[in-house]
């Protein structure tokens, strides 16, 4: 017969049921305004995405509960927690595990409760404001279905002895098992955890007191839970994050012991008790459980020693112990924690003892990959980490590739020697990556491929500007599982739409998996889904590649999942339709009429120094280096948020540490032995605006005419339907207005990306590939600085530093053609022609418009100071057909170049 | 005369099949639909499957009856979408409590007729409470993830509204059905416990029935079947079970997971199938019998019978082949 156990059950879109077994109970505490000031500003600033990001880091970091707290003075906490609970419910990674809605008003609980579908945890109520009071919340609580923290707080207040906290949570118990109607599972007591080590003398016991009285309770009413919050223990050494998680550490470990179930923790931020160093541990022990601190003597002991820590900082002391361990440990701490150093060595001496060296790969390699797998996909390893894993890997595999091939060898031989057949059995599942035709960018598929890698798949990587032609017919060859494109272009959208419609025509029915930065999972289902009937998958980003491959090539999960993706994207499809006749156009001549005013006749223009073009070939890379971006390339990593605070992120700061570390040691070698050469073009011309959308720039002996595109949509009263040619003079002016191009390129990393290459180093190769480009914006950041200051001179003094640089706060704008103010690609035909072509700028045009290396940048420079940036967004026909007819385009190539803006 | 938790204990027990069906049968036109009192009302009202309890009452306990006497021993009130909130959809939220009231009398009468009939098995009336259409958990807009079209308290009021009605009109057990949003179903239940709470009057038993959309197992609002039943937990139910959007053969796995978890009764109802091309139902009563016969002879079920597409012969089948087997045997509930 069946039995159903008195346990706490609570639920999110998942359940979560704490079982005798289950171990202490982790709620991540980040998201809650009172304890982390980055969160409360986030809430502030309404930066809801980023809030959300804080919530699912703490699942990433293995909270089992997130608590969401908005008691803040300057918050309206009904509609803070109501706004951030409604949208958790919308991201299943976070909707997945259960709410505990933390507050100390009633209303703002309430109003948690009505968002969450779940069976919640409402922290908390008590019995301060009386019985009454209590009784009345207890049963709304009920009515929601939720189990309650009862803090251990009565009329009298605060209990802070042992006593009175058992005291206190009996009296509740009988309450609210008895007049409530509460089972005795879903009631959790808080008995109140205080901050030790203060100074003062009443405070020592503080801790003892918790862990007593838990013991106490659990042994009274064994079916309750008792949590806490547990970083106020250590209160008074804040801002000395070595000696708190020490003291949590050891905290917990007595609490737990003593029958705490759960607690409030940073979840990202606990030590093992274990690897605590011993006298600090000792320490712990005492200062926690009020030892041997007869007139403060522990707790003074503990501060003392607190300040030596935080005077020299963490020490780092190599652990090499790992050494002494049988090679398959050691082969699975190298592929864990990325190291290098003894792989070679390590790997020949697992082939001596293997019978075969296959067995190699298949056994404690494999392990080792399958530990690093896992890892990542709960959340407690990062992208970079990953890559370098698989750099270990990729070496050791090496090291077995000879014997192996020399195996197949014999093997092959004793078959002819024998007259029998050789059958290779086939191996793991292949998947084809490839950057689509025209675009050159490919950083983010190669961190695909890593992780993919990781993950026991075979990869194919064609590299960049692959045609159709031959990503289908390796595929076919090469009997491949899935297809994976990337593009970062607009143009590639075409391509990988190209792509799909191909693979139906030919007959193929592989799953095709679509990525990169211009992509979207509104434009695969709107535009290449529709073209492909056998599966196509919009992949955000390299860490859901691997589930999405695996529900692609698992035969149970394939169906479902491909099922329930087309009702998405029908949906998507569907929505798309309706959210077309939403928005407002003017016809193209009204907007015309609604450009920016400025007032020409008063404006008095300042000439570049020079006309013609200037030439920086071999500009110093250390100069360059210091006008850095840092944050595009943490993203790069998949690894978001601001830098530097990145860098000491509770969360990723230790890994985007050590990656930053990585990629500076690397930059300093690039500058060092001159890997790469920056090369720059910047040239001026007379210009004048002679039609509404269309510029005229005086090259000498020609006339090159610009056109640009308008701001279409309805905007409200008073606000101007932009176009770039808004900010050049017109020709009827008594003065002569200019404009200007530029283009830089990062030239010679080819080498050196074989070099990683061959040296089975994805990771800094990819730090390689992101540095580039990091350079190319710097440059062009450095040029647009010469060039404002010195070149066009139209701003005599500058005093910005790079944070105002990235924020765009200096005068004047850079566009660059194919993106949002001016989205036409094919525009830089004419930008290229004026700063002199392929020989002067060192780029080169592929036919979707992507510039070689991919490491450049390029762009307009228009020195007004009304000058903004701006996208044009969604146009309409009747500019369409102007602008074909003005650019001497066909209608269809017009169509093809800006269908991202076409409605 | 015995009560429902008798009759619980002893066999397990049919509930109706499907109304819309049964409706559809009748052909009614716009006209039937208005009857005389609506005769010049100013929308459309064809469709309002609920307002015949109103204006054709003699058809709604017709269908009844045709149910009772292929062996129901729960009939549910034709109240699927009476409430103040889905009849905006007529302009007829004013209506909402006097449908409710309309729709419990026809399905009492019909119900203690046959209880009159053959005191020995008692039948019993469901007041059916629907998931409305708007949801709590879900945006209706792609692009702003965090707004929602109604509000809980919005909800609650209606609810409450629906449950006042049903109560008056003589319901004997409260129904939250076809739950396809998890909150939407706890709006409900907090309705119900709180209108009993505050009206001192006791609780009638509650039956919740959820819906499973497909084959990823979980509801529409992405729970599990396990998460579903814990979120619901809480109002101590006297059956938790699953209906609609699937057809017996694809309910199997997740009403005999429910059988495992469930603290209380367990009751099914699934369609006749899967829709055709058409979205008509095809799956013959003795097929629909013979896959819930297989449930009963596994100790699944306390209570099966039919949603979308079924009709009394469906019922009649069913109610035969489970005549055979024994409830399932509720588990014991552990309390240290």
């Amino acid at each position: 017969m069946t039995v159903i156990k008195p346990y706490l059950r609570l639920s999110g879109l998942e359940p979560l049921i704490v079982r005798p077994e289950t171990n202490f109970i982790n709620v991540g505490e980040r998201t809650n305004v009172t304890g982390s000031k980055m969160f409360a500003r986030l809430i502030r600033e309404g930066q809801y995405e980023a809030a959300l990001a804080v919530a699912r880091q703490q699942v990433e970091n293995g909270a089992q509960v997130i608590d969401v707290n908005m008691d803040d003075a300057l918050l309206d906490g009904v509609q803070a927690m109501t706004t951030f609970l409604n949208l958790v419910q919308s991201e299943p990674d976070i909707a997945k595990i259960p709410i505990m809605i933390d507050s100390s008003k009633f209303e703002i609980i309430e109003a948690g409760l009505k968002c969450v579908q779940g069976k919640c945890i409402v922290n908390s109520i008590s019995m301060k404001e009386g019985e009454a009071k209590f009784i009345e919340q207890a049963f709304i609580c009920k009515s929601y279905g939720a189990s309650v923290i009862v803090m251990a707080f009565d009329e009298v207040g605060q209990a802070d002895t042992k006593v009175r906290k058992v005291e206190i949570c009996k009296r509740a118990y009988k309450i609210l098992t008895e007049q409530v109607g509460y089972t005795p599972q879903d009631i959790i007591f808080d008995p109140n955890i205080f901050a030790i080590a203060t100074g003062i003398e009443e405070h020592n016991n503080y801790a003892v007191d918790f862990i007593e009285a838990t013991r106490e309770i659990k042994q009274a009413m064994p079916l309750t839970k008792v949590s806490g919050g547990v970083s106020n223990v250590s209160f008074s050494f804040r801002g000395n994050e070595h000696v708190r998680e020490a003291i949590h550490s050891v905290f917990l470990f007595h609490a737990i012991k003593a029958g705490m179930d759960m607690g409030i923790v940073n979840a990202g931020q606990l030590v093992v008790y274990d690897e605590i160093e011993p006298n600090l541990r000792a320490l712990c022990e005492d200062v926690i459980l009020n030892r041997n601190n007869d007139n403060n003597e522990t707790t003074e002991k503990m501060i003392a020693f607190a300040e030596t820590v935080k005077a020299k900082g963490k020490e780092i002391i190599k652990d090499e112990s790992w050494r002494k361990e049988a090679v398959e440990k050691r082969l699975s701490h190298a592929l864990v924690n990325g190291i290098t150093d003894y792989i070679d060595a390590d790997t020949e001496e697992a082939r001596q003892q293997y019978p075969k060296p296959l067995d190699v790969i298949e056994g404690p390699l494999m392990d080792g990959m399958n530990i690093v797998g896992d890892l990542f996909g709960s959340g407690k390893m990062f992208l970079p980490q990953v890559v370098k894993s698989a750099r270990v890997m990729k070496k050791a595999v090496a090291v077995l590739t000879p014997f192996i091939e020399q195996e197949k060898e014999d093997r092959k031989n004793a078959h002819l020697a024998a007259g029998t057949v050789n059958e290779e059995t086939a191996g793991a599942a292949k998947i084809l990556l490839a950057t689509v035709k025209g675009d050159v960018h490919d950083i983010g598929k190669n961190i695909v491929g890593v992780v993919l890698g990781c993950n026991g798949y075979d990869i194919i990587d064609l590299g960049v500007m692959v045609p159709t032609d031959k990503i289908l017919e390796t595929a076919v060859r090469e009997k491949v599982d899935i297809i994976g494109l990337s593009g970062l272009i607009t143009p590639s959208l075409d391509e990988m739409v190209h792509v799909a419609h191909e693979m139906k025509r030919r007959g193929i029915t592989l799953p095709l998996m679509i990525g990169g930065a211009t992509t979207s999972r509104m434009h695969t289902a709107v535009k290449i889904a529709p073209q492909y009937d056998d599966g196509v998958v919009h992949v955000l980003d390299a860490s859901r590649s691997v589930t999405v491959a695996g529900s692609l090539l698992s035969k149970e999960q394939k169906p479902a999942f491909l099922q329930n993706l087309k009702a998405e994207y029908d949906q998507l499809v569907v929505d798309f339709g309706n959210k077309k006749s939403t928005k407002q156009y003017l016809r193209f001549e009204e907007a015309q009429k609604n450009g920016a005013v400025i007032d020409w006749a008063n404006y008095k223009p300042v000439a570049p120094t020079f006309t013609g073009t200037k030439i920086l070939d071999n500009y110093p890379l250390a100069e360059i280096a210091e006008y850095i971006d840092w944050q595009p390339f943490f993203i790069a990593w998949e690894m978001h948020g601001k830098f530097p605070a990145i860098l000491t992120d509770s969360v990723i700061g230790t890994e985007a540490t050590k990656l930053y570390n990585d990629a500076k040691k690397l930059l300093q070698q690039i500058i060092d032995e001159k890997w790469l050469t920056a090369k720059g073009v910047a040239g001026f011309w007379p210009a004048n605006k002679v039609a509404d959308d269309t510029i005229d720039v005086d090259n000498e002996s020609e006339i090159i005419k610009l056109q640009f595109l308008r701001q279409q949509i309805k905007k409200t009263a008073g606000q101007p339907n932009l176009s770039l040619a808004d900010f050049i003079a017109p020709a009827e002016q008594n003065y002569q207005d200019h404009i200007g191009a530029f283009s830089v390129t990062i030239q010679g990393i080819e080498k050196h990306i074989k070099n990683f290459e061959a040296n089975h180093d994805d990771y800094n190769k990819i730090i390689l590939q992101a540095l580039a480009d990091r350079f190319a914006e710097a440059f062009a950041e450095l040029l647009h600085k010469k060039t404002r200051t010195a070149y066009w001179g139209y701003v005599s003094e500058e005093h910005l530093t790079n944070e105002q640089l990235i924020k765009e706060e200096y005068m004047g704008i850079r566009p660059a053609p194919g993106y949002p103010a001016c989205p036409d690609h094919t525009e830089k035909y004419k930008l290229f022609e004026l700063l002199g072509g392929e020989e002067a700028t060192g780029i080169h045009l592929t036919e979707s418009l992507a510039m070689y290396p991919a490491a450049s940048v390029c762009g307009w420079y228009f020195a007004n100071p009304q000058s903004k940036y701006f996208g044009v967004g969604k146009i309409e026909k009747d500019q369409l057909v102007d602008y074909a007819l003005r650019k001497g385009m066909s209608i269809d190539d017009a169509t093809r170049w800006l269908r991202p803006i076409l409605e | 005369m015995k009560t429902l938790q008798d009759c619980l204990k002893n066999r397990i027990l049919i509930i109706d099949g499907a109304m819309g069906t049964m409706i559809q049968r009748h052909k009614l036109e716009e006209k039937d639909y208005r009857g005389k009192r609506f005769k010049d009302w100013h929308t459309d009202v064809k469709g309002n499957n609920d307002l015949l309890s109103i204006t054709q009452p003699q058809i709604i306990e017709g269908i009844h009856k045709q149910y009772l006497e292929a062996g129901a021993d729960i009939i549910e009130t034709n109240t699927f979408s009476s409430t103040s909130i889905a009849q905006a959809d007529y302009d007829m939220q004013s209506l909402a409590y006097e449908l409710n009231v309309a729709s419990a009398k026809c399905a009492r009468n019909a119900a203690d007729e046959y209880t009159t009939k053959n005191p020995d098995k008692p039948r019993f009336v469901a007041g059916a409470i629907g998931p409305l259409n708007k949801t709590l958990s879900l945006s209706p807009d792609v692009n702003n993830p965090g707004f929602r079209a109604v509000t809980f308290d919005e909800v609650a009021a209606a609810y409450t509204e629906q449950i006042k009605g049903l109560v008056d009109g003589g319901v004997d057990i409260i129904l939250i059905e076809t739950i396809f949003d998890t909150l939407n179903a706890k709006a409900a239940i907090y309705a119900t416990k709180n209108f009993f709470r505050k009206n001192n009057l006791p609780e009638l038993p509650i039956m919740i029935s959820g819906t499973i959309t497909d084959a990823s197992g979980r509801t529409l609002s992405g729970q599990t079947l396990e998460a579903f039943y814990v979120s619901v937990m809480h109002a101590n139910p006297l059956s938790i079970g699953l209906n609609c959007a699937l057809g017996a053969s694809e309910m199997r796995p997740h009403i005999e997971e429910l059988s495992q978890i469930a603290g209380c009764y367990t009751s099914a109802y699934p369609n006749a199938g899967l829709p055709n091309a058409f979205g008509e139902y095809d799956e013959q009563p003795h097929e629909t019998a013979h896959i819930i016969e297989e449930w009963a002879k596994e100790g699944f079920v306390n209570i099966v019978g039919g949603c979308c597409g079924t009709t009394p012969d469906h019922i009649k089948h069913i109610a035969q082949e489970v005549a055979k087997f024994k409830p399932r045997e509720l588990p014991v509930l552990e309390l240290v």
